[in-house]
């Protein structure tokens, strides 16, 4: 990757920022548990990253450290949409 | 192939964004929660398909061990430990970019990959960086909320000059392996340090100001699901972690608002300390409180026509949220208009109060936000105070010698009549004595909030 592309990359970064600030402002306090817990597995998208080291042919220690990171990562996602889930259920009009 | 997987992780970053924007009502919130985790089950699977990966026993394995335990985790947690069950995944997060950061370097290193550069090498040490203190801090802050870790602020002298050391080796570090990639054992170094920092950055966070740290941890870890999208080179990840980062600034800047406190101030930590010793003592004489027992009490409230209850984390500690429903329903059936006033801070972190009080069927139309009712209190009969006592305190409007001065409250003491359910008078969680019990209109109502608001259902019955 040279600079040129980490630039880029920066470009993306900062314009979802944006995104996120105007979506989130929009988001009442009585979701703010439930929005934590949401966007929470939201950043278990780690896990892309996760599954092609652990996917290396070998026992190498990068496969290795590729698998506890898809565990944890697949902890965060699954855990993270369910109970969310599990919490938005509840939220009813009278 | 590679074009397929680009569209399918936009269409996914899509999924993202509009699942979070259905979040802001919630009718649409659970969709919302779906349409996200649809995005990240498309983006999973297009990514079993990358030619790089040569054999599935590992994926499989993980697949199945972190499933187990996220589900079992999401299903068993009660509501009331919501806040330590989401600091814990804020650090599995946080985690899972360190490991990856680790795992691209050791490719590259092992010239799986490669060659290192610039661009590479900086976006590693950063997430090494990012990874590593929001999965220890998250540990601790979860330790702290489960009660394994003391709740205290832990102070010790020179505390800051020494994170701000152990920061610098780590940047200085990173700055070094630009220009040396192959140097290991800083990787390692830069590793344990920053493992040792989040540590001390939230040990000395006390346990009131929890809201703020995770809020703030939640921030991190999508910052570190980004970082983790540079080092990959992947334009998901890094919306993905955006939008997430985005979101735990917004809520921390919010916490911090409603405690009055600098994100400065949070950072630093060593905030939650014993109160002023000034603050205590202009408190100390003190006229009689008046107290009523149920009946009192319910008569009171059979003649009130708008009644607000301000239920704060006291009443899901006396588990006395289905007692608080009742006693709701119980009034409305009167004719009387009740409302609730949630503090944003009223639980251990942003929301929690509306989330125990859902999973206590009150319905949400009914949960009233700081902002949308603290002008109405003068027109209010019966203010019902259960287990909440900071964020009800007038000292923050009037006594500009309190720590909490400068905070905003819910102005109950405005109220006709202000009931408090209180087992004592114990000062609350910040340790400050409350001049809204010594009040003229004021009424204390003693007891267990379970079985006090029970009693007092019972006489509203009969009466």
């Amino acid at each position: 990757m040279e600079l040129v592309d980490l630039i880029m990359l920066i470009y993306v970064f900062v314009l979802a920022m944006f995104v996120g600030f105007e979506l989130i402002t929009k988001v009442p306090p009585t979701l703010h548990t439930p929005l934590m817990s949401g966007s929470n597995a939201i950043s278990g998208i780690t896990i892309v990253g996760a599954i092609i080291s652990a996917g290396l042919n070998d026992f190498s220690l990068s496969a290795v450290l590729g698998l506890v990171a898809i565990i944890f990562a697949t902890i965060n996602v699954v855990g993270g949409f369910l109970v969310t889930d599990r919490m938005l259920k509840m939220f009813k009009k009278k | 192939m590679q074009v397929i997987t680009y569209l399918t992780y936009l269409f996914s970053s899509i999924l993202f964004i509009f699942g979070i924007k259905q979040l802001s009502s919630p009718k649409t919130a659970r969709n919302g929660n779906l349409l996200a985790a649809l995005g990240m089950f498309l983006a999973i699977v297009i990514t079993l398909f990358d030619k790089k990966i040569i054999s599935y026993e590992l994926i499989v394995i993980g697949f199945i061990i972190g499933s187990i335990a996220g589900a079992w985790m999401a299903l068993k947690v009660p509501m009331t430990g919501m806040p330590q069950m989401v600091g814990l995944l804020n650090g599995f997060g946080g985690g899972a970019s360190l490991l990856v950061a680790l795992s691209e370097y050791n490719k590259i290193l092992t010239g799986i990959e490669g060659p290192f550069n610039a661009a590479t090498t900086t976006t590693i040490a950063l997430s090494i960086l990012i990874g590593a203190v929001t999965f220890t801090g998250s540990l601790i802050a979860f330790g702290k909320l489960q009660g394994l870790v003391t709740g205290k602020v832990v102070t010790y002298p020179l505390q800051h000059p020494l994170n701000a050391l152990l920061l610098v080796t780590v940047l200085i570090g990173g700055g070094y392996l630009v220009f040396n990639p192959a140097t290991v054992w800083i990787v390692v170094t830069i590793t344990i340090i920053s493992l040792v920092l989040g540590v001390l950055l939230v040990l000395p966070i006390g346990g009131a100001d929890m809201p703020v740290a995770i809020s703030l941890l939640n921030s991190y870890s999508g910052l570190a699901a980004s970082m983790t999208g540079f080092v990959l080179d992947n334009n998901m990840l890094i919306i993905a972690g955006a939008l997430v980062g985005a979101s735990g600034i917004i809520l921390t800047n919010i916490m911090c608002k409603a405690m009055n406190r600098s994100l400065m101030n949070v950072l630093l930590g060593g905030w939650g300390n014993a109160p002023t010793q000034a603050g205590a003592q202009t408190e100390a004489e003190h006229k009689p409180v008046k107290s009523v027992d149920a009946e009192e009490a319910a008569m009171i409230f059979d003649s009130a026509q708008t009644v607000v209850i301000v239920p704060g984390y006291g009443m899901a500690v006396a588990q006395a949220q289905h007692a608080v429903r009742d006693l709701a329903n119980v009034l409305e059936k009167k004719g009387i208009n009740v409302r609730f006033a949630i503090h944003p801070v009223a639980g251990r972190m942003p929301g929690h109060m509306n989330v125990l009080l859902a999973e206590a069927q009150v319905p949400y139309e009914k949960l009233y936000a700081l902002e949308d009712i603290n002008d109405d209190f003068p027109n209010v009969d019966v203010a019902f105070i259960v287990g909440a006592n900071d964020v009800v305190n007038p000292a923050a409007r009037n006594n500009p010698a309190s720590p909490i001065y400068g905070m905003p409250i819910l102005n109950v003491d405005y109220a006709k009549t202000v009931i408090v359910n209180k087992r004592s008078l114990n000062p609350g969680y910040a340790g400050i004595d409350n001049e809204l019990f010594y009040g003229d209109n004021t009424l204390m109502y003693f007891g267990d909030a379970k079985e006090a608001i029970t009693k007092l259902v019972n006489e509203l019955k009969n009466a």
